[in-house]
């Protein structure tokens, strides 16, 4: 039996250096990123954001072009016959959604490193409020990755692919964008950066990480079943 | 086999419905703010309160079918969850006619309680495009169960957010059931309460009863290589 670290390891790197390689994904969500960013330049009519305009632009953003990464996440898996593969392994299966969830952080990390300079660049006049905006940001991620791998793994088994990622994913994401936009939008006032209710937006993103980690780490294990 | 005790429960569902409506009506006194108004509140939230319920007791039997691979787990899970987004859409209706009544809006994005419902409810009303679109009759059983204790686990934590994400501040607009409530408006909630949740069952009951017909019919036609009518392009869980 594999130890699980090294499995993990080793799908983690598969995945990246795939990613790597063939730039499927990233472009895409970082360029989506931009485009909408104009979208809502024009649609909201304004050249200048702070507070929870600010805020609710960057995460609407954010979250739909995570969809975009999210919908090819299993994708290959399913047409290369990595699914079978990982059945096939001596390891223990959690052990792919552990990784999958570790790929889709690095690629909203990568995304996000592009997509908010430039949103900076676009709408705001001061970037004070960047910095702890960097915690939410990997918290948030984080429950996104999670939550989106468990209901990838699900879709890319199904008819209806790309439309049931959406669907079922953006309810689901509702509460880590409550805390989200919660926490960013005093971030991103005009006076400058403040602290209204901070760490307790931080301990529901928090919260909401580990529930629905745990949740997608215990039950990955039927979804692998043929 | 499913319609065992199915005469007496929908008896006992009627008869707690007819006391319920009757204590409404004219044991329960006229609230001091709203008037005759407030007695919707008797519908709407053990309907609300029984819907929510309804949805973990799906997540319960879909964790049910997960251990135990027993299809007919699945089949409760299926039910539950489809009577509880029908109450879902019952608890939204009436909740915008209270609403509607005593604040003038159809709708408050206000109320945290209102939102979170209506959250959960498109939550769980993506369940069946989730469902159907997964062609294999084993998947989908086992998918929908993985959905179903994702849901089931999402809501309290739903609850919390959108709670939070009131301003502390605004006011609370109406008083809710718990404070203050006088004993002949505890005693008929309570009465309420129990028969939705008889009526619930009730209907969980018929239908099961009902796919467990359809599903023997559906095996004794095949047994004869008779052709199998009511041909519906969805695969709806069979109940053996």
């Amino acid at each position: 039996m594999t130890p699980s670290r090294t499995a993990f390891a080793a799908i983690l790197a598969k995945d990246l250096r795939s990613e790597l390689r063939t730039l499927q994904s990233l472009p895409a969500m970082a360029l989506f990123s931009v485009t909408t960013f104009i979208i809502f330049r024009f649609g909201l009519d304004r050249t200048a954001l702070s507070g929870s305009l600010a805020s609710g632009v960057l995460w609407a953003t954010l979250l739909f072009a995570a969809v975009l990464g999210i919908n090819r996440l299993f994708v290959a898996e399913r047409e290369e016959g990595g699914f079978d593969a990982i059945r096939l392994a001596p390891i223990d299966r959690s052990v792919l959604f552990a990784a999958k969830v570790s790929a889709l952080l690095v690629y909203l990390l990568a995304l996000e490193l592009v997509a908010v300079p430039i949103f900076a660049v676009f709408f705001l006049d001061d970037a004070a409020g960047l910095g702890p905006l960097v915690l939410v940001l990997l918290l948030t991620d984080l429950g996104l990755a999670a939550t989106g791998t468990l209901i990838s793994s699900m879709a890319v088994n199904s008819r209806a692919r790309d439309l049931l990622v959406p669907l079922v994913l953006l309810p689901l994401a509702v509460p880590l964008m409550i805390a989200a936009t919660g926490a960013t939008e005093p971030l991103l006032s005009l006076g400058g950066p403040s602290y209204d209710r901070f760490g307790t937006w931080l301990m529901v993103l928090g919260l909401y990480d580990l529930i629905f980690g745990l949740v997608g780490y215990a039950v990955f294990d039927f979804l692998l079943e043929d | 086999m499913y319609g065992k005790g199915l005469k007496p429960l929908s008896i006992a569902t009627v008869a707690m419905l007819a006391l319920s409506l009757s204590l409404v009506f004219f044991y329960a006194p006229l609230d001091g703010d709203q008037g005759f108004i407030q007695k919707i509140f008797y519908l709407h939230v053990p309907l609300a309160i029984v819907a929510l319920i309804g949805f973990v007791v799906g997540g319960v039997f879909a964790i049910a079918h997960l251990r135990t691979d027993n299809r007919k787990w699945d089949a409760y899970s299926y039910v539950s969850i489809h009577l509880s987004v029908i109450f879902g859409v019952a608890v939204l209706i009436t909740g915008s006619i209270w609403a509607k009544a005593s604040w003038g809006h159809w709708w408050v994005w206000d109320e945290p309680t209102l939102v979170s419902f209506l959250i959960v409810f498109l939550l769980y009303a993506t369940y069946y495009p989730f469902r159907y679109a997964i062609e294999d009759r084993d998947r989908q059983a086992r998918y929908a169960s993985v959905f179903a204790i994702t849901a089931g686990a999402f809501v309290p934590l739903n609850f919390m957010a959108v709670r939070m994400a009131q301003s502390l501040v605004h006011p609370r607009t109406f008083a809710t059931a718990e404070g203050g409530m006088p004993g002949e408006m505890m005693l008929t909630f309570l009465c309420s309460l129990v028969a939705m949740g008889l009526l619930w069952t009730t209907l969980v009951k018929f239908e099961l009863t009902a796919k467990s017909a359809s599903g023997q019919v559906k095996r004794l036609r095949r047994a004869l290589d008779a052709p199998v009518s009511g041909g519906s392009s969805r695969i709806a869980p069979e109940v053996s």
